[in-house]
């Protein structure tokens, strides 16, 4: 709580500035209502003069009159105002919400958005922050001024009715034991709601994705049943709390009548008793008015409690996110250089979450000389990826030692550690904008030259320039407009351009056909030599050629070694290569 | 550009643009599918709006009685007397709030069941219509696009039905008998509190209307951030590899400061709504004090319905209208964003409603059969592993064709777009059991093909056969069962890994389903997850590689145990050495069924009985492998890496 009110900072002053002009406006507004009553007063004064004009009678009424344009004045600028500077204290919040929580996230390490996953990440940035914007509207207006509201209202009422303001103490009572039985009953109700409005947006999302399956197997009214009958359970809960909530306004209703009831008649009653002497007929309009009033803000503070009380999940999600260290950090003295792309694992183990069962690496131990090229061969699962992500520090080590340059990862500054070591991650992403500025990621200072360059290098010139607007064609959220295998060559051409010590590559050309990732490796051999490039492939084609082939499997290096020596001793790759090679005679000859 | 996918339509923002505009088309079509689900309660609800409306406005008649009874009897101080005049009015009074009383229960608690009622049924025909669509129109729409139908556009329908279609009605009724009570006391004073509205609504429509636009411009601000947010977040890897914070951070803080211009201006307009519209009232009452007491001393004659001279008894009442009908113009004036906005969101459930959907003449179903020994089908509804195809024919005649998996396409052309073809007179016929295989560069038509045969996408009549009957004559939902898809792309549904495999065939058992798995080589990584087959799989079953899903589908396609099967390719994530373990049970998979499959992997594609060489939507080559290799063509080329001879 504390953390999201610190994020005010800019916006603390229109905050407290629309509750200075909301104690002003709820004062004013109180006192309307006797000077209305004076109004009306004079005019009863009237009475028996109809038709004799004179000026005297009419200026006490213009006097009033002005008094009262002057406050309406006031609290018209107060209003205005106070709406004005509550939208910007509360969408300025929002926005440094957004800023601050995007800030941080930029900051996790993946241990760290792990555990709170992308999809909650991506919540907690947008609806709850929406939440937290129009709670905080809601409470900087009514906070104070329902309260003040409510005390004016009673004060002036005692004093403009006397006795007749005896009705707040049944009204009050009834109006606020209605309004928390509602709340109560409510919130549970609301809260089971929303969970399953989740479930059923999630089943919603999963049909669109896989609209081709559902397709597929004819499935359109099996889909269609279940989703009515979760729709239909959405409908029940949901007609139960609106329902609820609907209470609220017939209680309102229940409450106002009977002011207005009691006041009539009371009222009444003590004005001609008194012979009109110590109330008059303008008193009881004001004393309604009064009721109304008070009734409206217990009405109002009901509902920043709900707001406060619903809104409170979206504050402790955020909190959260804005409370979570990062589990990398930088080391106090960083070294700001990496001296060339040798890599060394010893020892290395490591394990994706402290609570996991078994190591996902365990006990590597391999040296990669600086500019050599090394494949990676191994099943789903044996930790190819895995290895590779601790090179630029994505996870560190459970145990054990990684090298990179001779220096202990973690000694090195991040971003250092991280310009030098290129990857090409197996889920290519690429991201909305042209071509051109996404190659630009990896060097945003490249010239058009060396980003074609690169693209050459990367087999992707060709298909770039046989679009309309080459380097300017605009790539969709996703990358949709462009195939499996052009996707991977600008992933390619991206990692290139950073110009890395290092260059890994994670399965990145499987949807490239086997001629153009041979043309790929064949460019690095020649304009890149110094870079130590690693190679995770399925294909033995792809790694063939490499200084060392790595078999993996199981989280362990089973053996490593050229082509020709791995086909001697190594029973999987030996394996894997007949596969692959079944039949023999097509192959290189 | 790759064909594989047409190109989408360009971004799409969740909201219009521009000056919003109020479409009564749309309300009265969201009023008439209300009355169409619900046409016994609307009008009661309607009724009882309408009634506790005008029970509302009536006390302002009785105030006016009961303030002249008290002019009359406060001079000679007789309770007694005025109590047996006054009490009579009070009492009625009371009756009449309990009868609005009770008539705002009973819409309240109608109106309730009413609104979740109609989204419920606007959800259901939403979804009802989506999977009607054809696979085009989730090329063409962004699936976030499609999504906020169901989320944000319901969301604001919600608040139209519940919220501001009820305060409207309400307001409007009300606002109706103050006007004919007023005028029912004085025309002259009415005129000047209608002038005064005329004012307040003159404000208001430029007020809200700003409002109005910025709230429509905060919608899609608020849909390009989430969509900004989304897409960092999923290439969270790429941005830390890159060294991509700072840059990413400062395009947030864009779009943040988008969004906050947006929204900080939207609700300042409407928050200040109401401060100006209540004050205005404020002046409006003062000056019908002033107007009135002048009248009254001036001693102008009254026009009235009532013929009513001014009195006090007039004047006080009219002070109290006069606030009841700011505060109902107000009201109106503050449901003016939820109408714009519902009506935009109305808009966009309308639309979808409106797409058309696939077309389905096809007449030619599928149904299980007895084949005797001679060769004569008899239908029958239990599964007996046999099926046929049932041909009623104009006369009223039946026949059946034995199922058998014979599919035929000739010189077919097609295209996404048009006037941008993808595939040029392509012919493939695959035999009863026959394995067929697509090979070819990305974006060569390859999955365009399979897309063709199972009628994703429609072609011209009469260019594909199966078993010799014109797809276009098959109803689609048969065709599609007789053909089981393992796609690239796996997608798996919430719920067990169990029911994921029964997806297939929703009657198989559990030894069935593990059958399945066992032959897809599924059952050892699956039998280690956590709760095994019973294990939950959510968001698209993001706990399992990409492997392990591709494994998951292929049972889920060999239990639906169809005669023809497409794999696209289906075995693309698993490794070889897994692949390998699969192998033998994609063979069996594979047997005596027609089976179109497409891959890169030499080693799937190899053993196949045709294999088709795609080239830019034209088949180059074909023949077996053996063929191809000996032909050395471009297949050859493809797999030997001896493309350096070019």
């Amino acid at each position: 709580m504390r953390k999201i009110f610190g994020c005010l900072r800019e916006y603390k002053w229109p905050s407290i500035l629309t509750l200075l002009l909301m104690v002003v406006e709820a004062f004013i507004e109180t006192q309307i209502p006797t000077i209305t009553a004076n109004l009306v007063n004079t005019i009863e004064g009237f009475e028996g003069l109809a038709g004799t004009a004179t000026p005297e009678a009419m200026s006490g009424v213009i006097s009033t009159g002005i008094k009262l344009v002057s406050m309406a004045a006031v609290s018209l600028i107060c209003g205005g105002l106070g709406g004005y500077a509550c939208s910007k204290a509360s969408a300025g919040l929002a926005k440094n919400l957004r800023h601050d929580m995007y800030e941080r996230v930029q900051t996790f390490s993946f241990e760290n958005i792990d555990k709170f996953s992308t999809s909650s990440l991506i919540t907690r940035l947008t609806t709850d922050v929406t939440n937290v914007q129009m709670a905080y509207m809601m409470i900087i207006r009514t906070v104070v001024r329902s309260p003040m509201m409510m005390v004016f209202s009673i004060i002036m009422a005692y004093r403009l009715g006397g006795k007749l303001s005896l009705f707040f103490v049944v009204i009050v009572p009834v109006l606020v034991i209605g309004l928390a039985f509602i709340g109560k009953t409510v919130f549970p109700a609301f809260k089971r709601v929303f969970k399953r409005y989740d479930l059923l947006n999630e089943s919603i999302e999963e049909n669109v994705r896989g609209m081709r399956v559902v397709k597929g197997f004819a499935r359109e009214n099996y889909e269609t049943e279940k989703f009515k009958k979760e729709a239909d359970g959405i409908r029940k809960d949901f007609t139960f709390a609106e329902r609820v909530v609907a209470l609220n306004a017939p209680l309102m209703q229940i409450c106002m009548n009977f002011n207005m009831v009691f006041i009539l008649f009371v009222g009444a009653k003590l004005i001609v008793q008194s012979g009109g002497e110590t109330i008059k007929v303008g008193q009881i309009s004001a004393m309604l008015t009064y009721g109304m009033q008070t009734l409206m803000s217990l009405m109002m503070f009901s509902v920043i409690f709900v707001m406060v009380t619903i809104s409170a999940e979206s504050v402790r999600r955020i909190g959260e996110v804005l409370k979570e260290d990062s589990t990398l950090v930088n080391p106090e003295n960083p070294v700001m250089e990496v001296k060339d792309g040798s890599i060394d694992f010893s020892g290395v183990s490591f394990r994706y979450s402290k609570d996991a069962e078994a190591d996902s690496l365990s006990n590597i131990s391999i040296h990669i000389d600086s500019g050599k090229t090394v494949g990676i061969i191994g099943g789903t699962g044996s930790g190819k990826s895995t290895l590779v992500q601790l090179i630029p520090r994505l996870y560190d080590v459970s145990a054990g030692e990684l090298k990179v340059g001779g220096l202990d990862v973690r000694n090195y500054d991040l971003e250092t550690l991280r310009d030098s070591v290129a990857m090409v991650l197996q889920k290519n992403q690429i991201f909305s904008g042209t071509i051109a500025e996404n190659l630009r990621w990896g060097n945003p200072e490249a010239t058009d030259e060396q980003v074609k360059e690169a693209s050459r290098l990367a087999q992707a010139d060709e298909f770039i320039s046989s679009f309309p607007d080459g380097y300017d064609t605009y790539i969709e959220q996703g990358g949709t407009n462009v195939s499996g295998g052009q996707k991977q060559r600008l992933c390619i051409a991206r990692a290139l351009l950073k110009n890395p010590k290092v260059l890994i590559l994670d399965d990145s050309t499987s949807a490239v056909d086997t001629k153009t990732d041979s043309l790929i490796r064949e460019g690095f051999r020649s304009y890149i030599p110094e870079t130590t490039k690693i190679i995770i492939a399925q294909r033995i084609a792809s790694v063939k050629d490499a200084d060392m082939i790595i078999v993996m499997d199981n989280g362990r290096i089973t053996d490593y070694g050229t082509h020709d020596e791995l086909l001697e001793k190594s029973e999987i790759y030996r394996e894997v290569y007949e596969e692959q090679t079944n039949g023999g005679d097509f192959d290189e000859q | 550009m790759s064909s594989k996918m047409p190109p989408k339509a360009g971004p799409r923002g969740a909201m219009p643009q521009g000056k919003p505009k109020l479409d009564i088309g749309i309300l009265k079509r969201i009023i008439k599918s209300l009355v169409g689900f619900y046409p016994k309660l609307v009008p009661v609800v309607i009724f009882c709006i309408i009634f506790s409306a005008v029970t509302a406005a009536m006390p302002a008649l009785f105030t006016q009685n009961v303030v002249a009874l008290i002019e009359k009897w406060y001079v000679t101080r007789d309770w007694a007397g005025a109590k047996a005049e006054i009490l009579p009015k009070i009492l009625l009074l009371v009756g009449m709030y309990l009868l609005a009383i009770i008539s705002s229960l009973a819409f309240t608690q109608i109106g309730a069941y009413l609104t979740q009622g109609f989204l419920f049924k606007m959800r259901g025909a939403m979804f009802e219509k989506m999977q009607s669509l054809p696979i085009r129109y989730f090329d063409r729409n962004k699936h976030g696009d499609i999504m906020s139908r169901y989320t944000n556009d319901i969301d604001t329908l919600r608040q139209l039905v519940s919220q501001a279609i009820p305060t409207l009605l309400q307001a409007g009724v009300v606002v109706i008998s103050v006007l004919g009570i007023m005028l029912w006391f004085s025309v002259w004073m009415t005129l000047v509190v209608v002038g005064g509205v005329i004012a307040i609504m003159f404000v208001s429509g430029k007020i809200g209307g700003g409002s109005a636009k910025f709230f429509v411009r905060q919608q899609a601000s608020l849909g390009r951030a989430e969509g900004f947010v989304q897409e960092m977040m999923n290439g969270q890897r790429v941005i830390k590899v890159f060294n991509h914070e700072e840059q990413s951070k400062k395009d947030f803080d864009e779009v943040n400061n988008a969004l906050y211009n947006d929204s900080f201006r939207a609700h300042a307009f409407a928050n200040s709504l109401g401060p100006i519209i209540f004050n205005i009232g404020n002046l409006l009452y003062v000056l019908v004090a002033v107007v009135g007491g002048l009248l009254l001393l001036s001693g102008v004659k009254n026009v009235s319905i009532s013929g009513m001279a001014f009195s006090v008894s007039l004047i006080v009442p009219f002070l109290g209208m006069t606030k009841q009908f700011t505060g109902n113009v107000n009201q109106v004036a503050q449901q003016f964003n939820t109408v714009v906005m519902g009506m935009a969101g109305a808009g966009r459930v309308f639309n979808l409603l409106d797409e058309e959907g696939e077309v389905d003449d096809g007449y030619v179903t599928l149904v299980n059969v007895n084949i005797a020994q001679d060769g004569t089908i008899t239908e029958s509804d239990k599964r007996t592993g046999k099926w046929a195809w049932k041909h009623p024919h104009k006369d009223g005649t039946l026949n059946y064709t034995e199922l058998k998996g014979d599919v035929r396409l000739n010189q077919v052309d097609f295209g996404y777009i048009e006037g941008k073809q993808v595939l040029y007179d392509v012919s493939v016929y695959a035999e009863p059991g026959q394995k067929v295989a697509f090979v070819g560069a990305t974006g060569a038509g390859k999955t365009t093909i399979t897309n063709l045969i199972n009628r994703f996408y429609d072609i011209a009549d009469g260019k594909i056969r199966y078993d010799g009957i014109n797809i276009n004559k098959i109803k689609k939902s048969d065709l599609r069962r007789s053909l089981g898809i393992v796609l690239q792309e796996t997608n798996l549904f919430t719920g067990t890994v169990m029911d994921n495999i029964r997806y297939g065939r929703l009657e198989a058992t559990d030894e069935e389903c593990i059958a399945a798995a066992k032959l897809a080589g599924a059952d050892g990584f699956i039998t280690r997850l956590p709760h095994g087959y019973n294990t939950e799989l959510t968001n698209n079953g993001s706990n399992l590689s990409q492997g392990q899903r591709q494994l998951i589908a292929i049972a889920r396609a060999a239990v639906a145990d169809p005669p023809v099967m497409i794999l696209d390719e289906a075995t693309s994530s698993i490794d070889t050495r897994t692949e390998a373990i699969v192998q033998a049970g994609m063979d069996k998979l594979m047997e005596n069924r027609t089976v179109f499959v497409i891959a890169h992997r030499l080693s799937t594609v190899m053993n196949s009985d045709v294999i088709m060489v795609l080239d830019k939507g034209r088949i180059i080559e074909r023949g077996s492998h053996e063929d191809l290799i000996a032909a050395k063509g471009t297949y050859y080329k493809l797999y030997t890496g001896a493309f350096e001879e070019e």
